[in-house]
């Protein structure tokens, strides 16, 4: 079940490649659809840095105080200040292990 | 009149600063994989076949949660779209291909590759052989992709579980878009989604990951509408 799931997310995301490409003239795409096209990423990856954040591994709320919140927030601003993906995931890493280990023990 | 092998290395050289992302987030796809409990050939798969990072996360999370398929297919479908856009730039680059050619580098087109492409080729109009081009970014990318995945994978296995190396995934998409965090019209419709995924998080079979960006894809239309 789990291979055939990965086969068709394969041919989907192939499919993504290759419409525009190979398929349907480009002019189909209006301007309109290409301008919300743009906003894909803004649209999506919010909706599992949210919740990953926000919620813990049984789907409530966590407080106001948990270490993920501390961790997002430092690689929220290391992360706009840096622009660098490295920079974003090592700093929201290290403070969140060094609450967990250090400041909770 | 570059030879094709010296538009060929051009794109692998164009790609190279990319790898200082691409890398680690090879290396955390594979490690997060084993995390969730994937079997190591299964996490590998989704490289060869999948082949785009944050779809193979948020699959790989989601049928780990216990979402259904069809969710976890639909929701790499949402995340895909946005190679709608980059095909559409490149066919213009690529018209001159055979369609058996056109179908094999189809599979090369991502997001690094397809930003340094269109730069270079919007920059040297007269370039006789484009798609050479696209073809160096797209396979440097893609071996160092599965090379790093691997690495992942064998990492995975040696992380302890304290380390809670799950709180990486969010950590992974905030680092992607990262750059767009100055644009205010983006960190709108961010807003929107994130809000809506926490209120619609318990919508059955998981289904708040496709419901949030189609919200905050309206959002958006709205908002483009409301600008002119």
């Amino acid at each position: 079940m789990t291979w055939l799931s990965i086969i068709i997310s394969g041919i989907v995301t192939y499919f993504s490649r290759m419409a525009m490409v190979a398929l349907i003239d480009r002019e189909m795409l209006g301007t309109k659809v290409k301008e919300v096209l743009n906003y894909v990423p803004a649209a999506v990856f919010p909706a599992i840095i949210f919740p990953g954040v926000f919620f813990n591994d049984f789907g409530s709320f966590v407080e106001i105080s948990d270490p993920k919140i501390y961790g997002a927030i430092v690689a929220l601003v290391v992360g706009f200040y840096s622009r660098s993906v490295i920079a974003t995931i090592v700093s929201g890493l290290l403070s969140y292990w060094f609450i967990i280990f250090f400041l909770l023990r | 009149m570059l030879s094709k092998s010296k538009i060929f290395f051009k794109g692998i050289v164009a790609v190279l600063p990319h790898m200082l992302s691409v890398i680690p987030f090879g290396i955390i796809t594979g490690a997060i994989g084993i995390e969730l409990g994937f079997d190591p050939i299964l996490v590998y798969a989704t490289s060869l076949i999948i082949f785009g990072g944050a779809s193979q996360i948020i699959f790989m999370q989601l049928l780990s949660g216990g979402a259904s398929s069809l969710v976890a297919i639909t929701s790499v479908g949402v995340i895909n779209s946005r190679h709608l856009l980059y095909g559409a730039v490149l066919s213009e680059y690529l018209e001159k291909l055979s369609f058996i050619k056109k179908l094999l580098i189809s599979y090369f087109i991502v997001d690094q590759g397809f930003a340094e492409s269109n730069k270079y080729i919007k920059q040297n109009k007269n370039l006789s052989n484009p798609h050479i081009y696209v073809l160096g970014t797209g396979v440097t990318l893609w071996f160092c992709w599965q090379l790093s995945t691997i690495s992942g994978i064998i990492l995975g296995s040696f992380i302890p579980d304290e380390l809670g190396l799950k709180f990486a995934i969010p950590l992974t998409f905030l680092a992607i878009i990262v750059n767009d965090l100055r644009k205010l019209d983006h960190v709108f419709v961010m807003l929107v989604s994130g809000f809506a995924s926490l209120i619609l998080f318990d919508a059955p079979f998981k289904s708040y990951i496709i419901l949030s960006p189609i919200v905050a894809l309206i959002a958006a239309f709205i908002m483009l509408r409301l600008k002119k």
